[in-house]
């Protein structure tokens, strides 16, 4: 592989771990204030479908943007009042909301446009398109440093700047502010934050909206980035690899980032090395390639590289006592 | 989970509030139906005159049930362990290897009444291996089997478009990418060749002796749980792991035995599709069947007799579900999935939403 295909490739890998990083901050963010939410697939199809109607309506990529995240906020609020004020079980309530997501989007999709539930290409002022960072055309010419800022850093749509930015926002919040400190807190101890005199379900509650935001924001970059329009089941199990990069990433928000990019990358290699016989192995099965996300997140759970420590509370219903 | 403490008379607990969660599910649906401009009294009827409405329509629904009734028996006795086995789509796909393997084999020696038993073991015996995995890792070194078995899913997937692109396909020629096709003498007949004689019309549909097989799981499930010590076991380690390990239950033992009987019941669910109808295994043949069977065994309440009622009003959503969508084309097919994620979602993780309401009227009063 010579070094412009491989800008290629990382530069699709870019495109790729963008959903991911995002799904995987937004589980991050509801998992360490001790609600499991494997509901994040879901959600980031509430949020693509939502973005990828209103674009068509409006024309206008944020109003779809504001939509891509109330609409998978609500699926936030839901899993919640049943997770928290409810106190039912959290991966119960994560398969529910995979599968109404699901159904509801094709069955609105359908009944709205008619195409089997994929929605209309929406209008250029509808999506969120690539821009040009500064001097990118100059650097193309200047050597492969100048060919990598031009070919990857350079040309992507607004949501990827943000998506890399996110992690370390994150771990600004998560590390550096009351508000993050304490959404930790009631992840490991919800006992003693609440003996503290704060909310549990307040904070239990903002975790989810923040989890439903982000995840707002990687179904609108599938449907209105990413692609143009809303498919039938377009994030096809980005919410579960996330879920899996989460793990990997131990549940902290930088090395999250490294994580997707992994992913995203044996992504892109994937479809690049179709067929492709590498030296002294042969071809490798495409379809091993796709599997490999899954098979390293069994391994690395199976406790033989490091071990990965959920947050302690996570899972369980927290029971003010009387 | 915490549960209220008031004791409600048995009729309540495991009549009258699941049925409450499930008219809240459909409320909702009908709601979705109504917004999207069709009448959702209409929608329901269409729904059960295509499903139970004449011959060929209940030889589908039974069909379906089948199907549901293999995976839900497979979840119910999971949570019955206190375990999460999401895993039963990719289980029940590799089921379906342990089937065509079987049927590829012996196909040109052997009648379909001895080569069915021989693909039910096969069945069985596929998908408890690929629960198998999951289950050491849960029982041995703590590694959550929910997102393992998820984890499952996708590999069994990806092995599976490999084995059936690559290795197991015919070769060209073939439309869809799957095995050759099945022996016609090794394949077991019909529900409706059987019943025919008798005067039942079931017209052109699928249904077949998988059925028989799924009643008999369902049975044995129920004598298992509920007769054994095994079972005991199981439902000791569900109610309270802690527990039943002072109490000299070997937990992890306990936990891979539940999770193969879990993995054998959804890989069986393959005989259905893969022997009875199809005659060969194609590509994703589970069809979700395997998350279906979350939402039978959790209406169900993870009970055998409540799993096949489930499984027999889902395959009834799955049939009358196709009727509809050829009647009113404005209403997607993927309803059925709506609708499966809200009996979910209102008789899973909101099961105690009428719990006080309930209670407060049917609480034993002055005890």
């Amino acid at each position: 592989m010579d070094w412009l295909t491989f800008l290629n490739v990382l530069d699709s890998a870019v495109r790729l771990s963008t959903p991911l990083l995002l799904a995987c901050l937004a589980g991050l963010f509801t998992e360490r204030a001790g609600v499991v939410d494997i509901g994040l697939e879901g959600k980031m199809i509430a949020g693509a479908f939502a973005a990828g109607a209103v674009a068509v309506f409006t024309g206008s990529a944020w109003i779809a943007l504001l939509a891509a995240i109330g609409a998978s906020v609500f699926f936030g609020l839901v899993h919640a009042f049943a997770c928290v004020t409810q106190r039912g079980n959290q991966i119960v309530a994560g398969v529910a909301i995979n599968f109404i997501a699901l159904g509801l989007a094709a069955v609105l999709g359908q009944s709205w446009f008619g195409q089997g539930g994929k929605t209309p290409a929406p209008p250029n002022s509808g999506r969120f398109t690539a821009i040009e960072l500064p001097y990118a055309a100059e650097a193309a010419q200047m050597g492969p440093i100048g060919r990598f800022y031009a070919d990857v850093v350079s040309g992507h749509n607004l949501l990827v700047y943000f998506a890399f930015l996110a992690p370390f926002l994150s771990w600004w919040l998560l590390s550096r502010t009351r508000f993050g400190l304490r959404l930790r807190a009631v992840g490991e101890n919800p006992a003693a934050v609440d003996t503290a005199g704060v909310s549990v379900t307040r904070l239990r509650y903002s975790g989810q909206i923040i989890c439903g935001a982000l995840c707002g924001v990687a179904g609108a970059y599938l449907a209105i980035g990413l692609n143009a329009g809303y498919l039938n089941n377009m994030t096809a199990g980005r919410g579960y690899i996330a879920l899996a990069a989460l793990i990997f990433a131990k549940w902290r928000p930088v090395p999250a980032l490294f994580v997707c990019l992994l992913f995203g990358f044996l992504d892109a290699s994937a479809n690049r090395l179709q067929g492709v016989s590498l030296p002294s192995v042969g071809v490798v099965p495409v379809q091993f390639i796709q599997a490999l996300p899954y098979i390293l997140t069994v391994i690395l759970l199976a406790g033989f590289i490091g071990k990965a420590i959920p947050p302690k509370a996570g899972g369980v219903p927290y029971v003010k006592e009387r | 989970m915490s549960q209220p403490a008031a004791k409600l008379p048995f009729w309540v607990d495991f009549g009258l509030i699941p049925l409450l969660n499930l008219v809240a599910a459909f409320a909702v649906a009908g709601l979705v139906v109504a917004v999207i401009g069709e009448n959702p009294l209409d929608v329901a009827r269409i729904i059960i005159y295509g499903a139970f409405g004449y011959g060929e329509g209940v030889g589908f629904t039974l069909f379906y049930a089948t199907n549901f009734i293999f995976t839900g028996l497979a979840v119910a006795v999971a949570f019955h362990a206190g375990l999460f086995n999401i895993g039963g789509e990719g289980q029940a796909y590799i089921g379906g290897l342990g089937v065509a393997l079987v049927a590829l084999g012996l196909d040109p020696y052997l009648p379909w009444w001895l080569l069915a038993p021989l693909a039910v073991i096969g069945a069985a015996l596929f998908g408890a291996l690929w629960a198998y995995i999951p289950a050491v890792l849960q029982a041995k070194r703590g590694s959550h089997i929910v997102i393992t078995t998820i984890m499952f899913n996708f590999i069994a997937a990806s092995l599976m478009a490999y084995l059936l692109v690559d290795v197991l396909n015919p070769g060209a020629g073939s439309m869809s990418p799957g095995t050759r096709f099945f022996n016609a003498e090794a394949v077991p007949p019909r529900l409706s060749e059987i019943l025919a004689p008798f005067g039942v019309d079931l017209g052109g549909s699928p249904a077949n002796l998988s059925l028989i097989v799924a009643l008999l799981a369902a049975l044995g499930l129920w004598l298992l749980l509920w007769r054994t010590r095994l079972g005991y076991e199981i439902r000791a380690l569900g109610h309270n792991a802690s527990a039943a390990a002072y109490a000299g239950v070997p937990i992890a033992r306990v936990i891979v035995i539940a999770m193969l009987i879990s993995g054998a019941l959804a890989g069986m669910m393959a005989l259905n599709p893969v022997l009875g109808d199809q005659g060969r295994l194609l590509l994703e043949f589970p069809g979700g069947a395997g998350f279906v069977g979350i939402a039978v065994a959790l209406m169900g309440r993870s009970h055998p007799l409540g799993v096949i009622l489930a499984a027999l009003l889902f395959g009834m959503l799955y049939q009358g579900g196709s009727e509809l969508a050829f009647e009113k084309p404005s209403i997607s097919r993927d309803m059925l999935i709506l609708i499966q994620g809200l009996v979910i979602l209102f008789s899973g993780a909101l099961e105690n939403l009428f719990r006080p309401a309930v209670a407060r009227i049917f609480a034993p009063r002055a005890a």
